[in-house]
């Protein structure tokens, strides 16, 4: 099969391979950038799991391929902490005990960071909204869901 | 302990959370070592064929692929079921026949993922149909089309003949009978990380694998691969999540070790979800006939219930579950009578296992149900009909007649709980009011007690500890953590024992190499076993390091203490005690210890609580059932579980969500659905109706404490708990808010069809 080359950001290191155009974003991240956190948990966009950000957007990148990224930054679960410190979001999981087994919760975050950038200060009802494109076995969600009010609190503190 | 200051019983945030947070924690197909070769299945397309040919001939000349398999040219011992006839053992690779859409037929190895998908796509299989039979009651009937047509009967298990005997007397005297037929649908457990395993060989071979259990993995594979269980190292990484189905060896573990040592290089298995959904076990998948015998004033006389199990192709665990529902047949509750017999079945469909539960989330449906059948029958409150028939606090321990011997048991006190927290009589109230006025959503209330068994048949656990020259401790445990967060509440046992701050304790668990023996995370044991097991280990250490305090202090042993702050020494001389690092040191100098000193500062043992604990509770649902449309909404879900001592109770209420999630799932959204010609159409998450965060109300859910008096912990299992006592609730409060129309029960799961046509054939036209 043809291969071509793509670049992109991730996590704000440039990262250029020649990939098929047929592999997947998650599989160029966890293969060809050794960037396994991103986790895939059904391969037809319902978990959520292998969420990332492209370009400050939450996309499911089982559902698109490397070479659509081209030139994009994509940010990934490994590249929210700064310097070992967890984002308000991770600490927010961990206070509330928003996880369990762990599988579901990179794809968890990365959408909960991307959300609460475009909604600092949500409802319940909205946070639910939010949460209902990704899916956890374990927790019942209601971890996730008070770690995402934990989370706009802290966060709208802050500013 | 759980003295004033005890770390015991607080909310203690995990330690395993960051690593997972940040996205560092190893899941198995994280792991890619060098040369690492991959393993794509081809599986069964058809529910019953004869497979008249295989062609791999394309295949096997594709780009990178280094290896194809049939069971022409990779024979392997068939895969004896539990308690099955050995005509029913399943070959690794289909000799002949395939059984289940997902069976195996072929097995591709090649350099990538991709060449191997791409060379499995190019396997070619010629079928002859044969009939198919997806319904256990249908594979029972005379004629039916038989999976193992050596054997001469779809029959798996027959636990009539199992020494439940049938007792044609026994609704005999009865002033009142309800009878019911209730269908426990098929599930599919859906771990969010699916099925796998890396197989690295060499001089010992080294197995990574999502499990329960690596001990578990480790034993049958083994003797497959010609080796001594010391020469198979296998390791449980960070798992994601297993309810039940990622225990022991499945076949697709069994060929991708023996195509490891064949090619002596590291291969690698990753499942699809599409795959997960048919080469995982599915759970549940009971019909159940059931009689309740009852006086006119609402006392039990006797409860009867006739399970036809669904075991799938291949007779696995699930066959054996309803011996867990007949164990707790009695429930809650003082049957005088209780009979349950059950006959396992082989049908073409993915075999049944543990999920959740296993078995005792049937035997509280069934009971829960037919009590609201009876309390509806002769016009009495569901509270009250429970109550009236608890098995009273005074009378544990109590021997059921289905051979269970439950320890503790308060079980008004957690319905009166969940009464008071709900607002029972204020939703009866609602209720009426809306029935009067006609209002287009109806409430439903649904009321659920339940007894579950946890650690059954599983008793023992390895537990160690030993404490470091640098003041650090090593605690070993047999159990092995999938998400439970043992880490966190083991080490708080060690901490609590022997005052070594958590940051400084380490768990060793999941590693056959370092675990010398261990059953797993299975059946809401790990607490209450492994738990144990530590704490007496700790208790060991702790009066070692008395010993040794009091050689080095020249004091009496008697005099010796724990200060506060985790030094050794003479009672109120704190000045003088030791640290634990200086009490290993010493403990580890021959001329500082006492003559008669073995060893480290350690102690190990295997715990053993001899018997079973019975964890309970009371759950009430509330449900609005659209009149128009049928849709069904849970608005608030009251759980009050009791599971004993609680050490964790962010652990704890984190068990009790993740299962009230999944039982509540079984009631409203999920089933596992074959068409006639045994085709699964719920075979992806699309299909599949498991529940997100948008489809659940908050959660009430809190405990009562009941200590069992079987282990130091006071402990018992709260894994499944909320599985157990949330499904028949939601399915109680469904059929509640439709009874005022004459509807007696209803089938799960509701969807708004069901419903719909429930409220369309009960109105009068």
């Amino acid at each position: 099969m043809a291969e071509l080359p793509v670049t992109m950001s991730v996590n704000g290191e440039r990262h250029r391979h020649i990939v098929e155009p047929r592999k997947t974003l998650a599989d160029y991240l966890r293969e060809d950038c050794a960037l396994t956190g991103t986790h895939l948990g059904c391969e037809h966009g319902v978990c959520g799991a292998c969420t990332v950000m492209l370009d400050g957007v939450a996309v499911r990148s089982c559902l698109m391929f490397a070479v659509q990224a081209e030139g994009a930054e994509v940010t990934t679960v490994e590249g929210l902490a700064k310097n070992g410190e967890l984002t308000p979001v991770q600490e927010a999981f961990r206070e509330e005990h928003g996880l369990q087994c762990g599988f579901c919760t990179p794809g968890f975050v990365v959408s909960v960071h991307a959300f609460l950038e475009d909604n600092p200060r949500p409802s319940r009802d909205e946070i639910v909204e939010a949460l209902s494109g990704n899916l956890c076995r374990c927790t019942g969600y209601q971890g996730i869901i008070r770690a995402v009010e934990r989370a706009a609190t802290t966060m709208g503190g802050a500013t | 302990m759980a003295t004033s200051g005890s770390i015991l019983g607080n909310p203690v945030r995990r330690v395993e959370d960051p690593r997972i947070l940040a996205g560092e924690a190893k899941y198995f197909d994280d792991l890619e070592p060098t040369g690492c070769a991959h393993v794509v299945f081809v599986r069964s397309t058809m529910a019953h064929a004869k497979i008249t040919g295989v062609d791999i001939g394309e295949a096997a000349s594709m780009p990178g692929v280094l290896a194809v398999h049939t069971k022409d040219t990779l024979a392997l011992e068939p895969v004896a079921g539990m308690m099955a006839p050995p005509a029913f053992s399943r070959p690794p690779l289909a000799d002949g026949v395939v059984r289940f859409v997902g069976d195996i037929i072929a097995v591709v190895v090649a350099e990538t993922r991709a060449q191997a998908v791409d060379a499995a796509e190019m396997v070619v299989v010629d079928y002859d149909p044969l009939p198919v039979v997806v319904d256990a009651e249908a594979a029972l009937k005379d004629g039916a089309p038989l999976l193992f047509p050596d054997h001469g009967s779809n029959v798996a298990v027959d636990f009539v003949t199992m020494g439940a005997t049938a007792d044609p007397t026994i609704l005999d005297g009865a002033e009142v009978v309800v009878s019911g037929r209730f269908v426990n649908q098929r599930l599919a457990p859906v771990p969010m990380e699916p099925n796998g395993i890396l197989v690295e060989p060499g001089d010992t071979v080294t197995i990574t694998v999502p499990t329960q259990g690596p001990h578990g993995v480790r034993d049958p594979l083994a003797p497959v691969l010609g080796l001594e269980p010391d020469k198979v190292r296998v390791i449980a990484p960070a798992v994601g999540g297993g309810f039940g189905a990622k225990t022991g060896a499945y076949v697709e573990h069994i060929v991708a070790a023996v195509l490891a040592q064949q090619l002596g290089r590291p291969v690698k298995w990753t499942e699809t979800r599409s795959e997960n959904m048919v080469s995982m076990v599915h759970g549940r998948g009971q019909i159940q006939d059931v009689d309740l015998a009852l006086t006119k004033d609402g006392m039990f006389q006797a409860v009867r219930c006739k399970v036809t199990q669904d075991a799938g192709a291949y007779s696995q665990i699930g066959a054996f579950l309803p011996f867990l529902t007949r164990t707790m047949a009695h429930g809650v509750y003082e049957f005088p009578k209780v009979e349950l017999t059950a006959i396992s079945a082989v049908t073409n469909t993915t075999p049944t296992g543990a999920y959740r539960g296993a078995g005792r989330p049937e035997a509280a449906a069934f009971l829960e149900r037919i009590i609201d059948m009876a309390a509806d029958e002769i016009g009495m409150d569901p509270i009250e009909i429970r109550k009236k028939n608890f098995i009273p606090p005074d009378k544990f321990p109590y021997s059921t007649t289905t051979f269970a011997n439950y320890d503790v048991g308060e079980y008004a006190k957690s319905l009166d709980e969940a009464v008071r927290v709900a607002g029972y009589d204020q939703l009866r109230a609602d209720q009426k009011a809306r029935r009067e006025s006609g209002d287009v959503k109806q409430l439903g209330i649904g009321v659920a007690a339940y007894v579950e068994i946890t650690s059954g048949g599983m008793f023992q656990e390895f537990g160690s500890v030993e404490v470091k020259p640098d003041g650090s401790a090593v605690a070993t445990v047999g159990t092995s953590a999938h998400g439970q967060g043992h880490e966190t509440t083991f080490t708080m046992i060690v901490s609590d024992l022997l005052g070594i701050p958590m940051d400084k304790i380490t768990l060793v668990q999941s590693d056959t190499a370092v675990v010398p023996r261990g059953s797993g995370t299975m059946g809401s044991r790990s607490l209450q076993i492994g738990g144990s097991a530590i704490y007496r280990a700790s208790e060991g250490v702790l009066e070692k390091a008395k010993v040794l305090a009091a050689h080095l202090l020249e004091a009496n042993v008697d005099d010796i203490v724990l200060h506060d702050g985790g030094k050794v020494g003479v009672a109120g001389v704190p000045a003088s005690a030791l640290t634990w690092g200086e009490l290993a040191e010493a403990a580890e100098d021959a001329s500082r210890r006492p003559d008669d000193w073995e060893g480290k500062l350690a102690a190990e043992l295997d715990f053993n609580q001899g018997e079973a604990t019975f964890p309970f509770g009371a759950h009430i649902a509330v449900v609005e059932v659209d009149m128009e449309t049928g849709r069904v909404e849970l608005i608030r879900h009251v759980a009050v579980d009791d599971c004993g001592k609680v050490l964790n109770p962010l652990i704890v209420q984190g068990q009790q969500h993740g299962g009230i999630a999944q039982g509540v799932a079984q009631a409203m959204y999920e089933g596992v659905v074959y068409d006639e010609d045994g085709n699964p159409l719920t075979a992806n998450l699309m299909d599949y109706a498991m529940p997100s965060a948008a489809e659940f109300p908050s959660f009430e859910a809190s405990n009562t404490e009941t200590p069992t008096p079987l282990n130091p912990l006071g402990a018992k299992g709260i894994g499944e708990s909320g599985t157990i006592g949330s499904t028949p609730a939601v399915q109680n409060a469904v059929v509640d808010a439709l009874s005022h129309l004459g509807v007696r029960h209803l089938d799960m799961p509701f969807t708004s069809e069901r419903v719909w046509r429930a409220i369309r054939d009960a109105t009068p036209a």
